[in-house]
């Protein structure tokens, strides 16, 4: 298997998108899963806990110095950036917004591309800005696989037009599509 | 993408900076700094680390521009308010038994939640026979929280912030506004010392009955941590409060025994011996 991590961005109409991913996830779904979900300073671990209801993998908030594990969805922690240590393990930071935003998809995807160089799959779904574009290109350039949902489709398309400007992306899926792939290249 | 031989400059680099002007951040977690390093690289046009290196062992002011690169991290007043209200309810009737009440703030920035501090005690009314000694290692953000000056498009956010704290007045008596900033009242300065304070280099600071450091471990690796909640069990008094982010926790670390869980989701423990 040559992928070990998938680094994954979405805002804008989400939850939506989110669920219609992880209801096609198939249960023995074994690489990490490491989501950037821009939402409110002040939001709780419901994502984690809603996600957690509708898959079978273990969704968790990510907690720092954790060691990444498979079979595992990290989420960035409002108000924190996510980032991937060279050891694998998790860390996070207060600094600065990043496209206006913290977490930010960016900080995610570059920290993501030092640690698993080519061996990574970033994917950028529906949103309303274009965080993610940068570390979507950082990512193509080390050689891993770059996935955008349709724009077409998209609930908010300029997330993923964003990343269709700076880069080709290896794959333009609906959901749908997005989880058969995912589900066949990550056996 | 990093390179070996890039990981190599930058160890150097970090090596170069102890060396030289005393600051250590080989303990720090690699990630954050190494995204800090490469925005200054960038913004500086040098051609390599080890061209930063150079520029940083013969040129003070371009080495004081990346220490405040480096050092500077973000904050607002009374962030995350759930912690506030869990001062409120659990802490403060803990600090109400003394006399005269010693808070080191560690890791102050540009002071924020050291004024948020004052106002909480001021509103239970322990700010008089308080003392807030509030550290950082950096002298320029020091200067900052010292002013007491905001943006004036803050408040807003401050104000919602201050309120779901379960702040009891108006968030304007504690400030004035003047044109596109607002100024701390001077009541609340008074009641606060700042100094500089290197975590990774330095000792005990004070004896203190709270020690407040939110956000600044999550920057160091597991050494460093380990070091530096050592240093706070140390300056704490028997039976003291120790306050850490949202998302820091003791429990991993070697001083998990020293202490209990106060307030287990603030992450707010108390020594016990």
């Amino acid at each position: 298997m040559k992928y070990e991590a998938i680094v994954l961005g979405v805002s804008a109409g989400g939850l939506k998108a989110l669920t219609t991913l992880f209801t096609n996830i198939k249960d023995s779904f074994k690489i990490p899963i490491l989501l950037v979900q821009h939402m409110h300073a002040g939001s709780d671990d419901y994502l984690a806990r809603y996600l957690a209801s509708i898959c079978k993998l273990t969704v968790k908030e990510a907690d720092e110095k954790e060691k990444i594990k498979n079979r595992t969805v990290y989420i960035a922690p409002a108000n924190y950036h996510l980032m991937i240590e060279d050891d694998k393990t998790l860390s996070l930071t207060i600094d600065q917004k990043v496209n206006y935003s913290r977490p930010s998809i960016d900080v995610l995807f570059e920290s993501a591309v030092d640690a698993y160089n080519d061996k990574l799959i970033g994917i950028i779904l529906t949103g309303a800005n274009d965080d993610g574009a940068r570390g979507m290109e950082q990512i193509k350039k080390a050689g891993g696989l770059t996935i955008i949902q349709n724009p077409k489709t998209a609930e908010v398309p300029s997330m993923p037009e964003a990343v269709t400007k700076r880069i080709k992306p290896d794959h333009i899926l609906e959901l749908e599509a997005i989880a058969k792939l995912l589900n066949s290249i990550t056996i | 993408m990093s390179s070996i031989n890039e990981n190599i400059e930058i160890i150097c680099l970090l090596e170069g900076i102890y060396q030289k002007y005393g600051y250590d951040f080989r303990n720090y977690s690699q990630a954050s700094v190494r995204r800090r390093l490469k925005l200054k690289l960038n913004s500086s046009n040098l051609p390599s680390y080890s061209a930063m290196l150079h520029k940083v062992l013969y040129e003070k002011d371009f080495f004081d521009s990346l220490l405040l690169d480096l050092t500077i991290n973000v904050t607002e007043m009374f962030r995350d308010p759930t912690f506030y209200k869990a001062l409120r309810s659990d802490i403060v009737p803990i600090l109400k038994t003394y006399p005269h009440i010693k808070i080191w703030h560690a890791g102050c920035s540009t002071g924020e939640e050291v004024y948020s501090m004052a106002i909480l005690l001021e509103e239970e009314g322990l700010l008089k026979r308080s003392l807030i000694y509030a550290t950082d290692i950096n002298e320029l953000v020091l200067a900052k929280a010292k002013e007491g000056i905001f943006p004036l498009e803050k408040i807003k956010e401050y104000t919602t912030n201050y309120q779901r704290a379960g702040g009891t007045e108006s968030f304007a008596e504690y400030y004035t506004a003047s044109y596109d900033a607002v100024i701390m009242k001077k009541r609340l300065k008074d009641k606060i010392v700042f100094s500089q304070h290197n975590l990774a280099t330095d000792g005990i600071f004070t004896e203190a009955h709270l020690i407040v450091c939110r956000n600044v471990l999550i920057y160091f690796n597991k050494e460093l941590q380990n070091k530096v909640l050592g240093l706070f069990k140390d300056s704490l008094i028997r039976k003291g409060v120790l306050a850490l982010g949202s998302k820091e926790t003791i429990k991993f670390s070697n001083y998990a025994n020293d202490f209990i869980e106060l307030v287990g989701k603030e992450k707010i423990y108390g020594k016990i011996r």
